[in-house]
């Protein structure tokens, strides 16, 4: 029996659809992150999980049984707001303390889930402190272990690391995740920040604007993702408009535009279809001399960006099309220059190919 | 482990028990609806129907509604004028309440501070010591009058009514002001000022501009004072009429459809600029930008600042802070005079005057209680829209009326509801009048204060499991307290001060207010001495709770800035 | 031809010593960031040089004239804010066109360069709107063409993509790179993201606790940082500690809790010291080649990468990054694996004398 249960919900506010039919399956101990822009309807998941919204259509269960009458207080789902939400006028321990005793736990008990989840974060040190005396860092820390004295089971993180420094959240999206699993939570965890999605979950689930576009392992997610919305918002891609000319067994022929082919695996494509190829960055391979792939295009490098473990060029191939290339870890040597001819190529297999998005390219890879 | 523990839940003492059965009770459904539904139906029912329906009653139940030509004419010129004085007035006000309030802001200091809390003093002053102060100031030998060797500067009359009504409404304007001063988003101020702004261009074309609203709001409030004030007005208006003064002249006189068809008058039309200024002011197009910038920014040097600053200065010593102040010097040789051991011993008038003050501060406390208990849940319904968006600006709108409504007009009508049509004696009357006099005050406050406490905070404390009792107990009302202090306070001090509505209703009680207006007047004879001291001790008791606010207000900006 | 210098800028408020003896030179047309965690000052400096703050000591110098006495409206400086601050009382075009209207510029121009302006962001069509019916990102890009409108060269940028989206920010910032290569601006961006400053900068300057630590090329500062600092903020790295065992001059053997390493740099024996690998540098192989021994002890799939944490010997976790370019299955949680490093990517460090936790702490 899955821990909670998403089924047909939406949830419209005045005439905006926030949410549109979305349904899911969360289960026991899974960390589950929601991946999508601002106004994609991510807080409002949470909310209506949090039993701070009632869903307009469809129901929600918690291990089996409809929850859309029961309060909030009533729910077990703890949520942590974005910008923490912690008591101003309460000490760090009695922020922690909150849950149990709001419970009606004896004080006893209150404080030794307080103390031990303070533990937990290694801020036991400053549990008489006020919220305003502490960082952002072990605020948010603290906001985690007052979830985690809850009891409640359910965490809701809504962008739990979005308040911090990119560097800062570097280092605490792995110690959010290990002291998550640690404890045995359920968590659902929502963000716009696509490398946090992919390190901190064990599945990921991207929605757009009130949609679910897709749900799964991120492996899954990444290698074969079900939209070109998906492919971009997960690790970003170069995407080539064409059309297919032939299908010969489990390859098709993709005319570019310019005359230029691409052979990308068949799948359930028909002729004069046309299509989008997405091609991971990290797939393409560049070369000044001989390439052994499937596709091999001559081009010339048009910028290079450095990212620190690595480096990204954009190469425009002779049609015109931009073709982007990811290397990792490179070395000064191999490295290369704006304006250099080279051998750009990708194989067959690493063509993700996407029906012509009915709204046109850019509607479809808009995120703003 | 040091500080607070938190309370142990399975003790069996009697305020816990009372507190978890609370708890669970706000636990089941409906039960918080109920509560608010209860607050609103008393608001509705107790507040403000028969704030109109006494009025409108009233008019229906006189025997003929014909009004003698004289009589006609003094009534439409008399409302006239108090619309006339009002927008004057307050136009006044906003024009130099304006410059202070960021004299305050922006010199963020020891004597900044101290200016505020000057800024405060016509406020708590209880109006009718303000109309005798001025009136001594202005109008008296013993005043101004005396540098310029004449025994007079300023007789009773529209003139005076202007000065006092300007005085007691500008700290209304700075108050507003510097709360939206400090509210406000330096960053929109600086962006101009990047982009080639002088200092004053910036101001004039972003700052005011984004705080229209706010700007509006001062002026409204102003507005209504200035519209309701009877007390102050009656003692210093001579022979003139605005608004309030003729309908208490025609009640003294007895003339009733005269006092019905002018306190009817004065309502509707309050109503009605009020909802115009409400609708149009927001609508009035920005200007498109007219920019001097050689003369602004030669206006935006420090000569000019500093002049314009002593300008500010000594306009608020003259016109506000003195003639506000000057009572002190009577009273204090009223003192010296022997008079207080007199006042203290009860003898004569004395008797009467003591009494008087325990009415008023007996009152004053009900009043505070009653509101606080019924006012709360209102409140929180309007900041936190429990039963939805319309509902919370239809309500928010009703607050408003007794504000808007002047106040002996209000008085009237609840005279006539009450007395008339009920039967209820009259120092229930009174009770009733202030508390609806002084319920927009508590719930604006705690409104204002409960919108400031994040949301999230309530969210997270329910997800925690929180019943509503409890997310009341320890987040929200922690978080406001001050809030609520300083609520109580407005409404304790606005009802020892009140005037209009209780002269309309006061027959044989009189509150401490109205006893001095006939002291002042010389409706009761009186020393000068006596009426100087009876004044002072109002305006001692108004100082304290001024005081207590003032450490309040420090207290929230200590914590802010914490 | 805006170029900047800054000597000896120091500024504190109350105790606390916001800017430390800040001394910098920025060439004309030269994009700097400026990079360091919240609080590290650097938003107090590019108030400082526009002027909405006044420093204690030192100059600041534009052209080579000091900028001391003369007041934000007239320093001539492009300025955006991390709020963004767009005027709400105005429409787009009202807010491009602002800083030419309170220079009471000519009718005809200030329409001329407005309209310049929305079509260089591609706004023109949206001229009419208001602030609050815009996206972030097109409440950024009106922020950025208001200031370039009044034509100034010199900018500063204070977090100019800090309240947009992480997917929005990495686009925005090329575009906001390739206007100023167009328009030959001098720009200094203040920001807390490295891969946003490495990605568009001609110049680093990191800053710590209002102080410069380091200042370089994108490549040098991520590859050759000079301070452990540096070398920790920007990008991931491991750092493990040990003691110089040998040296020669040129390389030492340093030892880390039983396992040796030969690396360059210089070392007296007995030293302690910090050395620095960066997670992509790192290689594993399955145990046959010479290396350190270790267990995976977890696997985070990242997409262009696998993130592995290895425990070798001595409980030391050190992190690996290998691409998924080749398509090899990769390493399981609890497989024995060799670490090997090459010398060429290690970097050695002083141990620093506050402890490693205080030297590298981000808060």
């Amino acid at each position: 029996m899955p821990r909670v249960s998403f089924v047909s919900v939406t949830k419209n506010f005045g005439k905006h659809v926030a949410l549109d039919g979305v349904s899911f399956d969360v289960s026991d101990g899974q960390y589950l992150c929601i991946l999508g822009p601002t106004g994609s309807g991510k807080t409002t998941l949470l909310k209506l999980l949090a039993g701070l919204l009632k869903p307009d259509e469809g129901t929600i269960y918690f291990d089996g049984k409809p929850v859309n009458n029961v309060t909030a207080q009533d729910r077990n789902a703890v949520y942590v707001p974005q910008q923490y939400a912690l008591f101003p006028h309460l000490t760090v321990l009695q922020n922690v303390a909150f849950g149990p005793l709001a419970k009606g736990k004896p004080a006893s008990v209150a404080l030794a889930a307080a103390s031990t989840a303070l533990d937990l974060v290694r801020l036991s040190w400053r549990a008489q402190a006020l919220p305003n005396e502490l960082s952002g860092g072990m605020q948010q820390r603290v906001a985690l272990a007052r979830g985690l004295a809850s009891g409640a089971g359910l965490l809701l993180l809504d962008e739990p690391l979005g308040a911090l420094d990119a560097r800062l959240r570097l280092d605490l999206r792995h110690k959010l995740r290990d002291l998550v699993k640690q404890s045995g939570f359920t968590a659902i965890h929502v963000t716009h920040d696509q490398d946090e999605a992919m390190s901190v979950g064990d599945e990921i689930m991207i929605l757009r604007n009130g949609k679910l576009q897709d749900y799964g392992p991120q492996r899954r997610v990444y290698r074969r993702p079900a939209s070109i919305f998906v492919a971009n918002m997960i690790g970003g891609a170069s995407f080539l408009e064409g059309i297919v000319d032939t299908t010969v067994g489990e390859t098709a022929l993709i005319n570019l535009r310019g005359g230029l082919t691409i052979q990308a695996p068949s799948k359930t494509l028909t002729l004069t279809d046309p299509v989008i190829l997405a091609l991971r960055k990290e797939r393409v391979r560049i070369s000044r001399d001989r390439l052994e792939m499937d596709n091999v295009f001559k081009g010339e490098i048009r910028s290079v960006r450095f990212l620190g473990n690595s480096k990204e060029y954009l190469i425009r191939i002779s049609n015109g099309d931009i073709i982007a290339s990811r290397q990792f870890a490179e070395s000064e040597d191999g490295a290369f220059n704006v304006g250099e001819e080279v051998l750009v190529g990708f194989l067959e297999s690493d063509a993700l190919v996407f029906e012509y998005p009915a709204e046109g390219l850019r509607k479809e890879l808009d995120v703003a | 482990m040091q500080g607070t523990k938190p309370e142990a839940a399975n003790s069996t003492s009697l305020p816990a028990r009372l507190v978890l059965i609370l708890e669970r009770v706000s636990a089941r459904t409906g039960v918080t609806k109920g509560v608010y539904s209860i607050a609103v139906i008393f608001f509705i029912l107790i507040v403000i129907t028969p704030a109109i329906a006494g009025i409108v009653v009233q008019l229906f139940s006189l025997p003929s509604l014909a009004l003698s030509p004289d009589v006609a004419k003094r009534m439409e010129a008399a409302v006239q004028w108090s619309f006339v004085i009002g927008l004057v007035v307050s136009t006044l006000d906003v024009l130099a309440g304006i410059p202070l309030a960021w004299l305050i802001v922006r010199n963020h200091g020891h004597w900044t501070t101290i200016l505020d809390s000057l800024a405060d003093i016509p406020f708590v002053v209880p109006t009718v010591a303000l109309g005798f102060s001025i009136l001594e100031f202005w109008s008296s030998p013993m005043g101004i009058a005396q540098l310029f060797g004449s025994t007079s500067l300023v007789s009773p009359g529209v003139i005076l009514i202007m000065l006092l009504h300007f005085a007691f409404s500008f700290p209304v304007i700075v108050r507003v002001m510097v709360g939206e001063f400090l509210n406000y988003r330096e960053s929109y101020e600086v962006a101009a000022r990047t982009l080639g702004a002088s200092p004053l261009t910036a101001v004039r074309t972003v700052t005011l501009p984004i705080l229209r609203p706010g700007i509006l709001a001062a002026f409204l409030l102003a507005l209504a004072r200035s519209l309701s004030e009877t007390g102050a007005t009656i003692v210093v208006a001579g022979a003139f009429e605005n608004g309030t003064v003729f309908i208490n002249n025609a009640r003294v006189s007895g003339l009733t459809s005269a006092v019905v068809i002018a306190s009817l008058t004065m309502i509707v039309s309050s109503l009605v600029v009020f909802g115009l200024i409400k609708i149009i002011a927001p609508r009035i197009r920005v200007l498109p930008l007219r920019v001097w910038p050689n003369l602004e920014r030669k206006l935006s040097k420090s000569p000019v600042v500093a002049t314009r600053n002593a300008i500010t200065l000594i306009g608020f010593l003259v016109f506000v802070l003195l003639p506000c102040l000057f009572l002190a010097l009577p009273a204090v040789e009223a003192v010296a005079g022997g008079t207080a051991i007199e006042a203290f011993a009860g003898v004569g008038p004395w008797k009467a005057f003591w009494s008087s003050m325990l009415l008023s501060y007996v009152i004053a406390v009900l009043a505070t209680i009653v509101n606080i208990v019924s006012g709360l849940p209102v409140a929180i319904l309007i900041a936190r829209k429990r039963f939805g968006t319309r509902v919370a600006k239809i309500v928010d709108a009703l607050v408003d009326l007794p504000i808007i409504v002047p106040s002996l007009a209000l008085g009237v009508s609840l005279n006539f509801f009450w007395r008339t049509m009920g039967t209820l004696p009259e120092f229930w009357v009174i009770l009733l009048a202030h508390t609806t006099i002084t319920y927009s005050y508590f719930v604006r406050t705690m409104a204002a204060s409960i919108q400031g406490i994040a949301p999230e905070l309530e969210d997270a404390a329910k997800t925690l499991g929180a019943q509503p009792f409890r997310v009341f107990r320890k987040i929200t009302l922690p978080l406001t307290k001050y809030s609520l202090l300083s609520g109580a306070i407005l409404v304790f001090t606005r009802s020892v001060d009140e005037t209009g509505a209780t002269s309309a209703v006061a027959v044989n009680l009189k509150t401490a207010p109205i006893l001095l207006v006939s002291w002042i007047t010389g409706k009761v004879a009186v020393t000068p001495a006596e009426r100087a001291l009876g004044v002072g001790f109002l305006v001692a008791t108004s100082f304290f709770a001024l005081v207590i606010l003032r450490l309040i207000a420090i207290r929230i900006s200590a914590r802010k800035v914490a | 031809m805006p170029e900047l210098d800054l000597v000896g800028v120091s500024k504190s408020y109350g105790n606390i010593q916001a800017l430390t003896d800040i001394s910098l030179h920025v060439e004309n047309k030269e994009y700097v960031c400026i990079l360091g965690p919240s609080g590290c000052g650097k938003s107090t400096l590019i108030r400082c040089i526009a002027g909405i703050n006044k420093p204690d000591s030192g100059k600041i110098l534009i052209d080579g004239e000091s900028v001391e006495q003369i007041p934000i409206e007239d320093r001539r400086i492009g300025y955006v804010f991390q709020d963004i601050a767009l005027f709400p009382h105005m429409s787009a075009r009202d807010n491009v066109s602002y800083g030419l209207a309170v220079r009471h510029a000519e009718s005809t121009e200030i329409t001329t360069v407005t309209n310049e302006m929305l079509d260089l962001i591609n706004m023109r069509d949206r001229s009419k709107a208001y602030p609050r019916e815009l996206s972030g990102g097109a409440q950024q890009k009106l922020a950025v063409a208001r200031a370039i409108a009044t034509g100034s060269h010199l900018f500063l940028l204070d977090e100019p993509l800090g309240a947009l989206d992480a997917i929005v920010r990495a686009e925005l910032r090329y575009e906001l790179r390739k206007l100023a290569s167009d328009l030959g601006l001098t720009v200094i961006h203040v920001t807390h993201d490295q891969e946003e400053a490495l990605s568009i900068a001609d110049s680093v300057v990191v800053m710590k606790s209002g102080r410069i630590v380091e200042v370089g090329r994108p490549s040098e500062v991520y590859a050759s940082p000079r301070n452990l600092f540096t070398a920790n903020f920007v990008g991931e790295t491991n750092l493990l500690e040990g003691k110089v065992l040998e040296t020669d001059g040129s390389k030492c053997t340093v030892d880390i809790k039983g396992h040796t390493i030969r690396v360059s740099g210089f070392g007296e024996v007995g030293q302690r010291v910090i050395l620095s690998i960066r997670p992509e540098f790192v290689s594993l192989t399955t145990p046959t080649v010479v290396g350190w021994k270790g267990l995976i002890k977890q696997v985070t799939f990242l997409g262009n990468l696998n993130r592995y944490v290895v425990e070798v010997e001595g409980g030391i976790d050190i992190i690996a990054e290998v691409s998924t370019a080749e398509y090899s299955t990769g390493f399981r949680v609890g497989e024995s694996v060799m670490l090997s490093f090459e010398d060429v990517h290690m970097l050695l460090f002083d141990y620093p004398g506050e402890g490693l936790e205080k030297e590298i702490s981000l808060e």
